[in-house]
């Protein structure tokens, strides 16, 4: 049994670099509205996303990492030789890492997600065979990736509209934005907080029933609302500043919005992508550590913790410096604008982690920000980028496939 | 990787053409002192004035290539790329007449005759104010780019566009009655003068044009 040592050693390694990864480069996609707008300082943003992000992870996470885990694969076509699925995890978590390590150094925008999907279903398709993929999981999660950016757009859109139908439009749209601000601050509050005490609570003991999870849900979010109304109240304008920019105030007041918003993007985030990193290490614990292939047990709770942790250590280490590159650079996304995109993306997000759909989370937040263009909210929208996108969208798949192949033939040589 | 949300953003026009209709005003504003040195005849003072036209126009030309170079087609904007060309360009021309008309002065050492030197001071003045109300209505474009073109603050500009209106009409009412004035004296002057003070006028007259057409460039923004 001492090989099982090596390769729960081996996919430790591995998952941990790959949540460290996460946590230095992706985070910074959900931070950097709040910190280029001022909202957050880089500091705050960075306790905000640790806490959240672990958060997320531990408590929402586990769906998204059991369909990676035992999702993509049909674990039972393998139950005669275990250490082909150990194998397959760890090939598809190094060429994730890889073809990762690939598109950042040229620049392209590749999605963490579609590398380890295209990995987990490369290995298994070629190195075990065509049926032991499950198409039907695939074949949902592939939609996903279509309708969680349009999904995202959707709902930036029509909220943009409400502010400005609501707020921006009017003759006082700072009385107006102090009213209606709360109100955003309980819908995005809302949203998050019944999805994890629907789907996270659930991993730390506690069972609630359907009812009592609304009931509970409102209240937090009123609570959250009525302590974002009182900062609101407490912001004076600042009329030197009002007369080269009208909606100086307006946007401070958003600014408000932007905290909360902030800790929903970390946590939807820490949710969704925490699996990308340990949803093949917990399949080869699982493995590794009864000797068989079990599709019955469920995510144990220390390794969504380990991956919370790698991820907070990205952060800590790196992301702070990607958080502050990328703040400066959207500054169109005003707080106003920010915040329609990101309680967009975050709600998005945390349902497919409910559901345990493993999307992309910069792509959502993507097309979040195109909706809010589309209610022509932004100035200028490159339109070459969001192409780029789409391509690396599509190359990423049989590239993280193609590599993980080559790495599951070689683990087979090599490995005991 | 990480940077793709950043560089999803284009850069913003909104900014640099308040920037840039910013640089134009101050272009424009110069020829009050100017004038006022070539009345007096001192043309030392004039040259300094003329100078700085000729640097702040210069440098109203740097913005606008930059704005230009940094509006491919891709761009995905609220208002057509076109039209916010367009702005750019009458805008730019403020400055254009503003240096044309100042090298026409210095270039002859054109002294504008002391009997109608008064009323002529008066309709540059009026042509600086139709530039400055220019700049007042363009630097609501952030404004309007933020509320989606729609509202209060549509009202707002078209208040402002309106003025401006205003403005341009009085100097087309100042324009005539000063060549009316010039009309009266030309006989006194130096044929050649004669001429070349017509000119001045006229091209003078064409800031307010050109800024009135700043205002109709702003009206078609607003009607999309």
């Amino acid at each position: 049994m001492e090989a099982m040592y090596i390769y729960i050693g081996l996919a430790a390694v591995f998952g941990l670099f790959m949540a460290w990864g996460i946590g230095a480069n992706d985070v910074a996609n959900a931070m950097a509205a709040s910190v280029g707008s001022k909202a957050l300082t880089i500091k705050q943003a960075i306790v905000v996303a640790a806490i959240f992000e672990f958060l997320g992870a531990v408590l929402a996470g586990g769906e998204v990492t059991s369909t990676i885990r035992k999702g993509i694969v049909d674990s039972n076509l393998m139950s005669g030789e275990p250490e082909l699925l150990i194998y397959g995890m760890l090939a598809a978590l190094l060429a994730a890492g890889t073809w990762l390590l690939i598109a950042s150094k040229n620049g392209w925008p590749v999605s963490t997600t579609h590398s380890i999907v295209g990995a987990t279903v490369g290995f298994a398709a070629v190195g075990i065979g065509i049926d032991a993929v499950q198409w039907n999981t695939v074949g949902s999660i592939v939609m996903s990736w279509v309708i969680s950016p349009l999904t995202a757009g959707f709902i930036a859109y029509f909220l943009y509209q409400s502010v400005q139908w609501l707020i921006l439009r009017h003759e006082d749209p700072v009385a107006r934005a102090r009213r209606y601000v709360p109100v955003y601050i309980f819908l995005a509050a809302f949203t998050v907080t019944l999805v994890t005490i629907l789907k996270g609570l659930k991993h730390v003991g506690l069972d609630l029933s359907i009812e009592d999870s609304y009931l509970l849900a409102f209240v937090l979010a009123i609570v959250i609302a009525i302590i974002g109304a009182f900062f609101i109240q407490r912001i004076e304008p600042d009329r030197n500043a009002e007369k080269s920019q009208h909606f100086h105030t307006v946007e401070r007041i958003f600014g408000v919005l932007m905290i909360i918003t902030a800790c929903a993007m970390a946590f939807a985030h820490g949710s969704n992508d925490v699996a990308n990193a340990i949803g093949p290490l917990s399949a080869v614990i699982s493995v590794a550590q009864t000797g068989m292939v079990s599709a019955k047990s469920s995510v144990s709770i220390w390794v969504l913790v380990l991956g919370g942790v790698g991820i907070v250590v990205g952060l800590a280490t790196y992301g702070r410096h990607v958080i502050a590159t990328v703040g400066t650079k959207i500054t169109q996304l005003t707080p106003s604008r920010g915040f329609a995109a990101e309680v967009a993306a975050s709600t998005t997000i945390v349902i497919a982690s409910g559901t345990g759909m493993p999307i992309s989370t910069t792509h959502t937040l993507i097309g979040a920000v195109l909706g809010v263009g589309l209610a022509r909210g932004i100035d200028a929208i490159d339109l070459r980028v969001v192409s780029r996108v789409l391509v690396s969208w599509v190359v990423t798949i049989p590239a993280g496939a193609v590599l993980a192949i080559l790495f599951f033939f070689l683990f087979r040589a090599v490995l005991p | 990787m990480a940077n793709v949300l950043a560089n999803i953003f284009g850069s913003s026009p909104v900014k640099p053409l308040e920037k840039h209709i910013n640089i134009v005003y101050r272009c424009a504003k110069q020829l009050h002192g100017f004038f006022v040195a070539s009345i007096d005849g001192d043309w030392n003072k004039a040259m300094t004035f003329r100078d700085e036209i000729a640097r702040l126009e210069h440098s109203a030309d740097d913005v606008k290539k930059q704005i230009r170079l940094s509006l491919p087609k891709s761009l995905f904007m609220p208002v057509p790329r076109e039209d916010l060309l367009e702005l750019l360009l009458v805008q730019d021309k403020i400055a254009n007449r503003t240096k044309d008309v100042s090298g026409l002065v210095i270039g002859r050492k054109l002294q504008i005759p002391s009997q109608i030197a008064d009323q002529f001071l008066e309709f540059v003045d009026r042509n600086i104010d139709a530039a400055k109300q220019a700049r007042k209505s363009v630097r609501e474009l952030d404004e309007l780019f933020t509320a989606g073109f729609r509202g209060a603050e549509v009202d707002l500009v078209s208040g402002l566009i309106e003025e401006l209106d205003q403005i341009e009409t009085d100097t087309d009412d100042k324009q005539a009655a000063l060549r009316g004035a010039l009309f009266e004296i030309e006989k006194s002057l130096n044929p050649i003068d004669a001429i070349f003070m017509y000119q001045v006028i006229e091209l003078t007259g064409e800031i307010a044009d050109m800024a009135e057409r700043v205002g109709r460039r702003l009206e078609l923004l607003l009607s999309h």
